[in-house]
């Protein structure tokens, strides 16, 4: 029996945390190694009985209050500091991520490349490519958990969380569900396969695990589902008065019928479709019917789909220059 | 000793018989109004839970020495975590030092007869046993399987299991939390004697002031929120699930805003018990008796505007993040201060190695490791690993299992002899004093590296990483440790009620109005409401090592 002290550091944010950690872990001992040894060297020397000088003590000192008062003080801040920077590199995936959708259900986990490779309760990624999750529960709350990459988000129903990292060293990782979500919980596990970045474009280009080439894309499915739902009856290359066209939707930002400005992110649009009467867009009636009957897994396909029309440009000031400032004032 | 400011009521032919011997019958305990006694069914009521919990606790650890289990199926495993978090948390930890020393304790320390409102005080105790019988049926009955913190959508809509009975337990038991604290919130107000002016107040009653405000000001909320988990359950009203136009995360913040302060609720009492046990026990004045004062109100303030340090992967923002991770590092300093004080306090003193102040010992050690500890999981990116793995349950139960056993250990074996009037033997205290503090680390210091390797709470097996069995084991043993050292207590305090030797009023020379009375004390506490004349605390370590100096014979 082995008895391991940490776990690998197989991703770009793992030495970083594991300094902070160590950091955190030496004052940790360093506290209570002072506060111990006083205690014990006080609590001996002047035990009863024992001749030693008590004369002088006072029952308090402003100084020394100050003193322990400022210098955890200033440890917290330069702490917290520290945390926070990590902690903001962690939620700021770079523009070029590669995406790849996660769907967390009791009690397993199903991943779907953009190219429509599927695998479940695995994750196949390329080392040194920056990665970036998107993902959904079919039920009830998950936690996505890597711990050789340092990496945790909880996956929610009905709204889509993300999560970043690159993979830094090829092998095989634990993945784990760290929100307790029922029955087998502790069985919602798997693992993360990191892969050269050629053997994994292989691995990709060769259906994944399942060796199915050639599958259709998650955008393909996405378009079968329009034209089956027949969205286009309503939501075509233009906007007609049923609808808003969905060309150069995505990313972009609407003005909804109780004036707020809504950006067309991914839950955005999940949400329009499962329950479109949430938000209205300005000028239009609530009259499309609630598709709730469509899976986790369509609305990723629809939404591949939609992002496939065109998404807007970076997102800039609210509605552009088009927007009347008096308008853009009232939100404020 | 040399002063006794207030009148020195001991034993004499004429004084009134102790609350003891006021009545022998059962409905002169069920239905009676004396704080004292509704202390003691308090005391009898908190053990039996947490021996429930303790046997809850046993089955987990025993379970987890095996990455495929040893005897428990998986529903049956998340029941016995979830009885384990909800009896302990709910029915001991809440409850045992504020209901059981602070209901005792609170009105003689103040000079008082008794609490402002008697019968709201049995009241409370009856709520806390209805509370306590609704999820003990629960649990007795198919079991609730959603873990303590009643997650939604899981506990609103998925979980199969006793979720409502459960939770109307709970929410009976937060109305005897709350009757307590708004009982001891007028008793400090009005009912101090002549001459206790608020700065004369020992710390314990300082301690049990702040946690009252807590009760009264975060308890309702998460009886609300419990309410709308069950509504959502039993009657679809959409407030959590996202299927029912709800957000989950909602039910998260308002849980977390009683349950983080719930922490506080459950430590600054003991860290009151503290207080009174090492100024005896080193014949000192506290240290920095205003600091100590202050940043328990400083810990109740602040521990309402952090809970969102539980909630950094919970797709919260990143800025509202931020905050909560700077006001949860500003909420270590006041119990930094507190720790630092006690030190000082020890500082210069005459220190006598008795059962309670090892306990006071323990308690140093285990809340230091624990609050430590805390500064990983309210640094936002250190939590991103840690949290939701046995980092945390380590932690956790460091800081307020830890903390508040030890002190409740410390209180309890420090005024046994003014409840019972009997002594326990002081050997057998130390020793398991002793076995306990050694076996809560070798139980919970594995699981510090536990989490840091990645185990994540909750979880039956971990056949997935095998690895981690030896840190289980190791916690297994320890756990075997301390359940030995807490059987101990449980034998000697019961064999000192009936062959104990007799304490006499004050058998540890302590200041304070508790000592001034006799052990028991009578119904009353007080014939004649004493005149406080003196600080509290008004102990002299040099005066006293002087007097023991001084050989047996010439004193006499």
């Amino acid at each position: 029996m082995n008895f391991p002290l940490m776990p690998d550091q197989a991703s770009n944010f793992a030495r970083p945390y594991d300094a902070l950690f160590f950091a955190l872990t030496a004052l940790t001992i360093l506290f209570t190694v002072i506060v111990g040894a006083l205690v014990l060297y006080f609590a001996v020397k002047y035990r009863k009985g024992n001749r030693v000088d008590r004369s002088g003590a006072v029952e308090s000192h402003l100084g020394l209050e100050i003193t322990w008062t400022v210098i955890p003080l200033i440890l917290g801040l330069v702490m917290f500091w520290w945390a926070a920077k990590l902690y903001v590199d962690t939620r700021q995936p770079p523009q070029d991520a590669m995406e790849i959708f996660v769907i967390g259900k009791q009690w397993m986990w199903h991943a779907q490349h953009a190219n429509g490779v599927r695998e479940n309760n695995e994750l196949h990624v390329p080392v040194g490519v920056p990665v970036r999750l998107t993902m959904i529960s079919q039920d009830v709350i998950h936690s996505f958990f890597v711990p050789q990459f340092r990496i945790k988000q909880d996956v929610l129903p009905g709204r889509y969380t993300q999560q970043w990292f690159i993979a830094t060293k090829p092998g095989k990782y634990n993945l784990f569900c760290a929100e307790y979500c029922g029955t087998q919980h502790s069985e919602m596990g798997g693992y993360i396969y990191a892969l050269p970045p050629q053997e994994f474009q292989k691995w990709l280009a060769s259906g994944g695990d399942k060796k199915r080439p050639n599958q259709p894309t998650m955008a393909d499915l996405g378009k079968q589902l329009y034209d089956r739902l027949a969205c286009g009856n309503c939501h075509g290359s233009q906007d007609s008065p049923r609808g808003p066209s969905l060309y150069g939707l995505y990313g972009a930002r609407r003005r909804m019928t109780d004036g707020s400005i809504v950006e067309a992110t991914a839950s955005y649009i999940r949400e329009a479709i499962k329950n479109p009467y949430a938000k209205i867009n300005e000028g239009y009636q609530n009259t499309m019917p609630e598709y709730r009957e469509l899976t986790e897994e369509d609305l990723l396909n629809l939404i591949a789909y939609i992002r496939t029309l065109g998404t807007s440009k970076a997102p800039g000031p609210v509605l552009g220059n088009a927007m009347p400032a008096q308008i853009d004032g009232g939100n404020r | 000793m040399s002063t006794v400011a207030p009148v020195f009521q001991g034993e004499s032919p004429q004084s009134p018989p102790s609350y003891l011997k006021a009545g022998h019958t059962i409905k002169s305990w069920l239905l009676t109004g004396d704080h004292k006694r509704i202390a003691i069914l308090y005391l009898i009521a908190v053990s039996v839970f947490f021996f429930f919990g303790s046997i809850a606790a046993s089955m987990i650890r025993v379970e987890l020495v095996s990455p495929r289990g040893v005897m428990l199926e998986n529903d049956t495993y998340n029941k016995v975590f979830t009885a384990h978090g909800i009896i302990m948390i709910f029915f001991f930890l809440i409850p045992a030092i504020p209901a059981v020393l602070g209901n005792f304790l609170l009105p003689i320390m103040i000079g008082a007869r008794d609490l402002a409102f008697p019968r709201l005080n049995l009241l409370s105790w009856y709520l806390y046993v209805a509370g306590g019988l609704c999820a003990l049926l629960a649990m007795a009955f198919g079991g609730v399987d959603t873990g303590w913190t009643f997650y939604t959508p899981y506990s609103s809509m998925y979980s199969n299991t006793n979720v409502t009975l459960t939770i109307v337990g709970a929410f009976i038991a937060g109305f005897s939390s709350i009757a307590t604290g708004i009982n001891f919130i007028v008793t400090v107000h009005k009912m101090r004697a002549p001459g206790m002016t608020w700065f004369r107040l020992p710390l314990m009653v300082w301690g049990s002031y702040a946690t009252s405000v807590i009760i009264v000001l975060g308890t309702p909320v998460v009886a609300i929120t419990l309410l709308l988990v069950v509504m959502e359950r039993v009657f679809h009203i959409g407030v959590f699930s996202p299927e029912l136009g709800g957000d989950p995360v909602l039910f998260q913040h308002l849980f977390w805003f009683y349950s983080h302060p719930a922490v506080y609720i459950m430590i600054l009492p003991a860290m009151g018990v503290i207080n009174e046990v090492i100024t005896c026990f080193t014949r000192k004045r506290i240290f920095g008796y205003h600091f100590i004062a202050f940043s328990s109100l400083a810990i109740a303030g602040l521990g309402f505007l952090v809970w969102g340090h539980h909630m950094f992967v919970s797709s919260q923002s990143m800025y509202q993040g931020m905050v909560f991770s700077l006001l949860s590092y500003l909420v270590a300093v006041p119990s930094a201060i507190k720790t630092f004080n006690w030190t000082a306090t020890i500082y210069k003193g005459s220190v006598r190695f008795q059962t309670p102040f090892l306990y006071v010992l323990g308690f140093i050690g285990l809340f230091v490791v624990g609050g430590l500890t805390g500064l990983f999981l309210a640094a936002m990116s250190t939590d991103v690993h840690l949290t939701d793995t046995y980092f945390v349950v380590a932690h956790f139960h460091y800081v307020m299992v830890g903390g508040t056993i030890m002190g409740f250990l410390a209180g309890l074996h420090f005024w046994w002899p003014k409840f019972f009037g009997k002594m326990y033997p002081d050997n057998w205290g130390k020793l398991s004093a002793l076995i306990i503090f050694i076996g809560f680390n070798l139980t919970f210091l594995p699981q510090f590296v536990l989490g840091y390797l990645g185990m994540p709470r909750r979880y039956h097996y971990y056949y997935f990483a095998p690895e981690f069995q030896f840190w289980h084991i190791a916690s297994t043993a320890g756990a075997s440790i301390l359940a030995v050292g807490f059987l101990i207590p449980a034998v000697y305090l019961l064999w000192s009620l009936k062959y104990g030797p007799d304490a006499g009023p004050n058998p540890w020379g302590a200041k304070g109005l508790e000592w001034t009375i006799p052990s028991p004390p009578p119904t009353t506490n007080f014939v004649e409401i004493p005149v406080v004349r003196e600080e509290p605390y008004a102990y002299d370590a040099e005066a006293d090592e002087r007097e023991e100096r001084v050989p047996a014979e010439t004193k006499r």
